[in-house]
């Protein structure tokens, strides 16, 4: 274990802070991008499609 | 394929598709690594002792505060100036991450001003300044979230993004401009760094891990966009088919 002295806890809760807030971040992002591929397989189960996919082009 | 090609933003999610995971692989091995410098090989200040340790989160998180309103700033002439399909999808999918990353950076800095000035915060020009960068973000995430068309808020935005960029150099130089609590620049200045080697590689280590990070969170956000704006111009389709069949 690695001594970080007489203010240790000021760098413990930096490095903690700074783990919660990406890991909240990516946590989000993850969570988004679930919930719109979700919404998306949804409106085309019922059919609905870009133009361009009606077209053949589809992506 | 020629760098308009992107402007597609069909081509650019498959792209970012095949990206991600190298990213993010890329990112693990980086910022592993710099973290490990910095907790245990960097060795402690000769003035500030252990918590110089808070320096390799601090410095990272004020840089890509900065860089990743640069690069809102930069996607903003895109929509203003070349319509690029992509560059609002930009703008509006880095605004949280680099709001995170500025509060990475305020919370951080707080964290360590504490032991070394004896105080949580002062309003002086630098921390200030940083603040207000903190706002214009959530301002801009705000914008976005209340106009309903994209087009619309993308141009609002973009407008506001480039009043707001003026705050940039202001951090920047408010150490140099004003006196100020924060120290002047250390890393990047005249005459060179004032930090020595053992501390200042695993910094710029540290410093490329995050951006790695920073980018590929700004990537699954722009996909993420993408996705939503597909599937509101897909809910148009629906209801304007519905009206036409009630018609």
């Amino acid at each position: 274990m690695i001594d970080l002295g007489n203010h240790a806890s000021f760098i413990l809760a930096a490095y903690g802070a700074t783990a919660v807030i990406v890991i909240a971040l990516a946590l989000w992002i993850v969570l988004d991008g679930r919930a719109q591929r979700r919404r998306l397989a949804a409106l085309e189960a019922r059919g609905i499609r870009r133009r361009s996919a009606k077209g053949g082009s589809a992506s | 394929m020629a760098l308009i090609d992107l402007a597609n933003p069909t081509r650019f999610m498959a792209l970012a598709g095949r990206i991600l995971p190298w990213l993010w692989a890329a990112t693990a091995v980086v910022l592993g690594l710099g973290l490990y410098l910095a907790l245990f090989v960097a060795p402690p200040d000769y003035q500030q002792g252990e918590t110089v340790k808070i320096m390799f989160i601090h410095v990272p998180a004020a840089w890509l505060s900065m860089f990743g309103y640069g690069l809102m700033a930069a996607s903003a002439l895109g929509t203003l100036v070349w319509r690029h399909p992509l560059a609002d999808v930009a703008a509006k999918a880095i605004a949280p991450v680099g709001a995170a990353f500025t509060l990475i950076a305020l919370v951080t800095g707080s964290l360590w001003g504490k032991p070394m000035w004896g105080t949580w915060w002062v309003w002086d020009a630098r921390l200030t300044s940083v603040f207000v960068l903190f706002l214009m973000y959530l301002g801009l995430m705000a914008l976005w979230s209340a106009v309903e068309d994209p087009n619309r808020a993308g141009r609002v935005a973009a407008v506001l993004i480039l009043v707001g960029s003026v705050n940039i150099p202001i951090i920047k130089f408010s150490v140099d401009w004003w006196n100020t609590l924060h120290q002047p620049a250390s890393v990047f200045r005249m005459g060179g760094s004032t930090i020595d080697a053992s501390l200042l590689y695993p910094l710029f280590i540290c410093a490329v891990g995050a951006t790695l990070l920073f980018l590929a969170l700004a990537l699954m956000a722009m996909r993420n966009e993408i996705l939503r704006r597909r599937i509101r111009a897909l809910e148009l389709v629906a209801v304007a088919s519905a009206s036409g069949a009630a018609a």
